[in-house]
């Protein structure tokens, strides 16, 4: 029993970050369609320039934590902005043109990344409570979890609330169903392309921060690796669904968490599995619109 | 605002061309839209009138001139065209179907005093069904919601194609009462198939031809000759293509 509860709240801790991340992918790919794969490399810079403003001002504090998860999501929104303005917007509706400067963007970071804070990961200071474990049904969880888990849905129902209640919400829904018929009503969809960019870009920044608490360190590598299961809770979720990203982070980091308990280890080829038979049996994913 | 003059014609088209996916769609088409009544775009299946109305809004690529109240449009983005005061009412309705009906013509509300009681009268249907997501709606009540977003709004011109395509008759009486109802307020380019509708709403016809205009005038001159309606449309009088 504590063990199940120990993968269960670790699955959705794992979950939590890679929704952060795939919720800007799934809202990008489903408005512009766009596959951003430098979206791993807004979640490294953030949590970089996030560890070094909150190791400054504070290092292994809540104020500390708090100064980097500002930070991060502030870098991951200027990045991902700067990107779409300067690049993406210029290759509008050349999907694949788009996708390889994008790839380019990601090797080029992790270079540069390396570049400065080297090839080996940083360990990280955090805040005492954050290293200790809270006894829940017999299980002793890392708090870690609670957090990622609290953030992540925080990030969820911020992002639908802004879905449901606001103009551009609206306008961002509708583009995700049918981009053209939105500027055929008079509206400048590129104007939501850039803020959709913003949104993603914060999520994963804070995911980026949020990752560092998680693995206890920072690396050139944090947002290759995250972006790769992103990219899977995306597909099997329904590429634009927010809804189907949600409930897929949550099923694939539970599910490759018991596999790596239970099936010695084959957590990562247990998804893969997963997104095999999601891809034969139901291409669009659990929650994606009919192609 | 200083009105165009009389018999200005509200949307001009010069050598309009329509290219999708490197394919010639639209060629070498000329024709006039007066600033006032509806004037039908006709042709058979396939002629490219879809793709004249979407080269005109620029949802296709497209070089030429198209003039909008003497002004260029050929350049500008779809958007910039339609906040001119162009209304679109595309085939196939392409409503947003996981939107509600409110949350449809909310979107489509550019003008600070949107006209929402005028739709409200024309579409009594729709009021009662506000919250209902319009994906989830007939094809007729789908129609409504597509002509309603145009109508909200003031228009200096709507680009109608096919509203009552795939409708049950009564259907498609209330759809030709609304647009002659819409004709009041805004001189209308309308694709139809059906020719009563044609003849009942349209004062004047463009028939195009692979590609090309073939025709223009009267609407009467053309539906009461059999021969050249026959010729250029592909049936044989309007009793049997309605
Ligand atoms: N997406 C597309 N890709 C390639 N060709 C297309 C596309 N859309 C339309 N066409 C071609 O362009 C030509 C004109 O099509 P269009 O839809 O404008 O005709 P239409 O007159 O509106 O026909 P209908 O009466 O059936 O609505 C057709 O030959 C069609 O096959
Ligand atoms: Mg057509």
């Amino acid at each position: 029993m504590d063990t199940l509860v120990l993968l269960l709240i670790t699955g959705l801790g794992l979950g939590a970050l890679y929704f952060l991340v795939a919720s800007g992918l799934s809202l990008i790919y489903g408005l512009m369609g766009v596959l951003n794969f430098a979206h791993g490399a807004f979640l490294t810079i953030a949590a970089f320039l996030g560890w070094e403003a909150g190791r400054r001002i504070s290092d292994g504090t809540w104020t500390g934590l708090a100064i980097s998860a500002l930070v991060g999501i502030l870098v991951g929104a200027t990045v991902a902005v700067l990107t779409e303005v300067l690049i993406i917007r210029r290759l509008y509706e050349r999907h694949i043109e788009q996708a390889l400067v994008t790839v380019g963007i990601s090797l080029a970071a992790v270079a540069l990344f390396e570049g400065i804070w080297g090839t080996d990961p940083i360990y990280t200071d955090r805040p005492a409570w954050l290293t200790q474990t809270t006894e829940i049904l017999g299980a002793r969880i890392p708090n870690d979890r609670f957090l990622l888990i609290a953030c992540a849905a925080l990030v969820l129902g911020g992002i639908v609330l802004f879905l449901r209640r606001t103009r551009y919400g609206l306008i961002i829904r509708a583009g995700v169903e049918n981009r053209h018929m939105v500027t055929a009503l008079g509206i400048d969809v590129r104007r939501s392309f850039t803020l959709v960019f913003a949104i993603g870009g914060a999520a994963a920044g804070l995911g980026g921060v949020l990752a560092s608490v998680y693995y206890g360190y920072v690396s050139a590598h944090l947002g290759s690796v995250l972006l790769i299961f992103a990219f899977i809770v995306t597909v099997i979720g329904g590429l634009g669904s927010l809804t189907g990203a949600a409930i897929a982070s949550v099923l694939v980091a539970v599910l490759q968490q018991f596999a790596n308990f239970y099936l010695g280890g084959t957590g990562d080829l247990v998804v893969v599995v997963l997104l095999a038979a999601v891809l034969l049996i139901r291409p669009r994913g659990l929650m994606g619109k009919a192609a | 605002m200083s009105g165009p003059v009389a018999d200005e014609p509200i949307l001009s088209v010069r050598n309009l061309y329509g290219r999708i996916a490197g394919q010639q769609v639209v060629e070498d088409v000329s024709f006039d839209v007066p600033a006032t009544g509806v004037t039908a775009l006709l042709g058979r299946n396939g002629v490219g009138k879809t793709s004249t109305i979407k080269s005109i809004l620029g949802l296709i690529d497209r070089t030429g001139e198209v003039r909008l109240a003497g002004e260029r449009i050929d350049r500008a983005p779809t958007h910039r065209i339609v906040q001119r005061g162009v209304a679109y009412v595309p085939e196939d309705r392409e409503v947003f179907g996981s939107l509600t009906v409110a949350e449809n013509l909310r979107l489509a509300e550019r003008d600070r005093s949107p006209r929402r009681e005028l739709v409200a009268s024309l579409f009594p249907d729709l009021e009662a069904r506000r919250e209902q997501r319009a994906g989830t709606l007939s094809g007729g009540q789908q129609q409504m919601v597509s002509l309603a977003r145009a109508l909200v709004n003031e228009n200096r011109l709507l680009l109608v194609d096919e509203p009552t395509k795939g409708l049950a008759p009564r259907i498609v009486d209330e759809v030709a009462d609304a647009l002659a109802e819409a004709a009041r307020t805004a001189p209308i380019l309308l694709v139809e198939q059906n020719l009563l509708v044609v003849r009942r709403l349209a004062e004047r016809v463009v028939v195009l031809s692979s590609g090309r205009v073939v025709f223009t005038g009267p609407a009467e001159e053309l539906l009461d000759d059999h021969d050249r309606v026959q010729r250029f449309l592909g049936v044989h009088d309007e009793r049997e293509a309605a």
